[in-house]
């Protein structure tokens, strides 16, 4: 069948549309999203098999050629992404039924979640650089939305913040369309690719090298323009925290990685040098903020940023290892952000702060939640059985290999700071003398953990697992590494 | 002609960014109006001003105007006329809960930061 590339864009986009006319019906709501995500997670596991049997899936929508229409394009990167994402998606649902609280529901809250799927699966598979920028409009529209809905005062403040700066990078990815377009002359991402290579990496490619990176590092939040984030994903509910913090910033991390990849890998000494400085600062900075706050939100979210450097350091790398440890740790990092939040989403329920220094002892009462944690804060640091060591391992070892030394010791120095920093939420708030907290007892602890847990056991399960997977994770390397698989597959007869 | 658009779009995108940068919260959305009024004016000078009938194919023309832009700047357009419209209901709700316009103001003092 080979519509099946663009099921995971479609069935969130026609169950996003029925959940309008259900609004008032919070059962059948929940039914049928939960329904439909587990739908979409079926069909991604079928993709990627597919995938990895046949090769490079396109689709020409409405059989336009391929330069001159829009194609979808499901290469092994951008499949396992979709994977992730209907992963995260369908836990970050089923969790929100016990803890996002009928206001919320009422008001199209899984309408908006379906139309963020549609628009981040959308971003992963489409072979168009101007679809590309409106997937990122469906997805951050969502986002405005997912954020601001309940309309507290933080959130009315920090949803103005996060508008402003996506507005700003919106229309700087207009204006990097229009240059490269006017260079190019074409939007096909196959196509922009082979006259590139055709014609050479000259200045002015480079120079749209750099808008694109700046335009995808402000979604994806590398470090000088990172400054956003951290306020923004502090002010909404927990399930949309962990939507936003697993999916939003690595849209922006997979953007880089196609476009560095796909169009401007002719003169990398200039564009993958300012890449890895970048990435290096970016976990230098999300690292000090990891260590600074004693408030449990920002440490996770300061951690997102480090992650994203960690992935970053290993793409630009460009060496066969560091691009397979960064693919395993996107995905990686993904489920176990997701999963991170949800936790502190409970804590906060059953605590009523976010303040590390006022509660303690919840392992006493809470011993199912503690143990859950304390896997995916191990994991996270990337200790040897679970899935954050394999990623780090192979990008550390790409580094050496490559010299970059200063890199691959500052990645395993975050790695003990990060350790520290989530440790420290274990250690305070879980050890010491229980305390009792207002309005405890009403907290469902046992159906808000399923979602965790199922995220942790398969964050476990990729870690002891790692030996199935590579052979995907190389497949979506060897994408990387050789844009012609890309383009042949894309462009059949030239 | 060229040079002409982008001299005036250069003066746009300036205005754009000196209006975002200051403290009322409206005079930032008149900012992002102009922002992407240059994005769209750059997109259409970008795909070439030169000399062609509209993209009709009744005007039997023996040379068109590229109409590719053309459909992305109506695009980009309905999008940031959805965002505008969100950012102006959000503007809104904002003074009535918070009470000011002024960026200055709404800062956040949650957390122990």
């Amino acid at each position: 069948m080979i519509n099946f590339l663009i099921l995971p864009i479609i069935v969130p986009l026609l169950t996003g549309i029925l959940l309008l006319f259900l609004a008032r019906h919070i059962t059948a709501q929940r039914w049928v999203s939960a329904l439909s995500s587990l739908v979409t997670v079926i069909i991604s596991v079928l993709l990627v098999q597919k995938v990895h049997l046949d090769g490079v899936q396109t689709l020409n929508l409405g059989s336009w050629e391929a330069p001159f229409g829009i194609t979808l394009v499901s290469d092994m990167l951008s499949a396992l992404l979709v994977l992730t994402t209907s992963i995260v998606a369908f836990a970050c649902i089923i969790h929100s039924f016990s803890s996002i609280g009928k206001d919320r529901e009422k008001f199209y809250y899984y309408a908006l979640v379906q139309f963020l799927i549609v628009g981040v699966n959308g971003a992963f598979t489409t072979g168009d650089i101007f679809n590309l920028f409106v997937f990122f409009e469906v997805m951050l529209m969502s986002s405005y939305v997912l954020l601001v809905l309940g309309g507290t005062k933080i959130q009315l403040r920090e949803t103005i913040k996060y508008i402003l700066v996506n507005v700003i990078s919106s229309a700087l990815f207009v204006v990097a369309v229009g240059y490269l377009y006017s260079v190019i002359g074409s939007l096909n991402m196959a196509h922009i690719s082979s006259r590139i290579s055709e014609a050479g990496q000259t200045g002015i490619i480079t120079t749209i090298a750099i808008m694109f990176l700046i335009v995808f590092g402000l979604k994806g939040a590398i470090f000088p323009l990172f400054f956003w984030l951290p306020g923004s994903y502090y002010a909404p509910p927990a399930p949309v925290m962990a939507l936003f913090g697993a999916l939003l910033t690595k849209v922006g991390v997979y953007s880089i990685m196609r476009t560095y990849s796909l169009f401007f890998h002719q003169d990398q000494g200039f564009t993958h040098q300012v890449l890895s400085v970048l990435a290096l600062l970016t976990i230098v900075f999300g690292v000090i903020g990891a260590i600074a706050y004693s408030d449990i939100k920002k440490i996770v979210i300061y951690n997102i940023i480090a992650a994203v450097g960690v992935i970053l350091f290993g793409f630009a790398v460009m060496s066969p290892d560091s691009l397979s440890g960064s693919i395993y740790y996107i995905v990686h990092d993904m489920i176990i952000k997701a999963a991170l939040f949800l936790l502190i989403g409970i804590i906060i329920k059953i605590t009523g702060t976010s303040d590390l220094n006022q509660f303690s002892g919840l392992i006493k009462r809470y011993p199912g939640l503690a143990w859950t944690f304390f896997l995916a804060a191990v994991s996270l640091a990337g200790i040897p059985p679970l899935s954050g060591f394999f990623g780090k391992l192979l990008i550390i070892q790409g580094g050496f290999s490559e010299g970059f030394y200063w890199g691959a010791v500052i990645v395993l120095l975050s790695s003990l700071l990060i350790l520290f920093s989530i440790m420290k939420i274990f250690i305070n708030g879980f050890w010491g003398t229980p305390r009792s907290y207002q309005g405890e007892d009403k907290v469902p602890v046992k159906t808000l953990l399923i979602a965790p847990i199922i995220l942790v056991i398969l964050s476990v399960l990729m870690g002891v697992g790692s030996e199935t997977i590579y052979p995907y994770i190389s497949q979506a390397t060897d994408t990387l590494l050789n844009p012609d698989i890309y383009i042949d597959a894309v462009i059949k007869e030239w | 002609m060229e040079i002409l658009m982008a001299i005036v779009i250069g003066v746009l995108f300036m205005s754009a960014t000196y209006l975002m940068l200051s403290k009322s919260l409206l005079r930032i959305i008149v900012g992002t109006g102009l922002l992407s009024h240059g994005a769209h004016l750059l997109l259409l000078t970008m795909g070439g001003l030169k000399k062609g009938a509209a993209p009709l194919l009744g005007e039997q023309a023996s040379s068109y105007a590229d109409p590719i832009p053309q459909a992305l700047i109506l695009t980009a357009i309905v999008i940031s006329f959805g965002v505008t419209a969100f950012f102006l209901v959000l503007a809104y709700r904002t003074y009535q809960e918070l009470g000011t316009d002024n960026t200055e103001r709404l800062r956040g003092t949650e957390g122990n930061d």
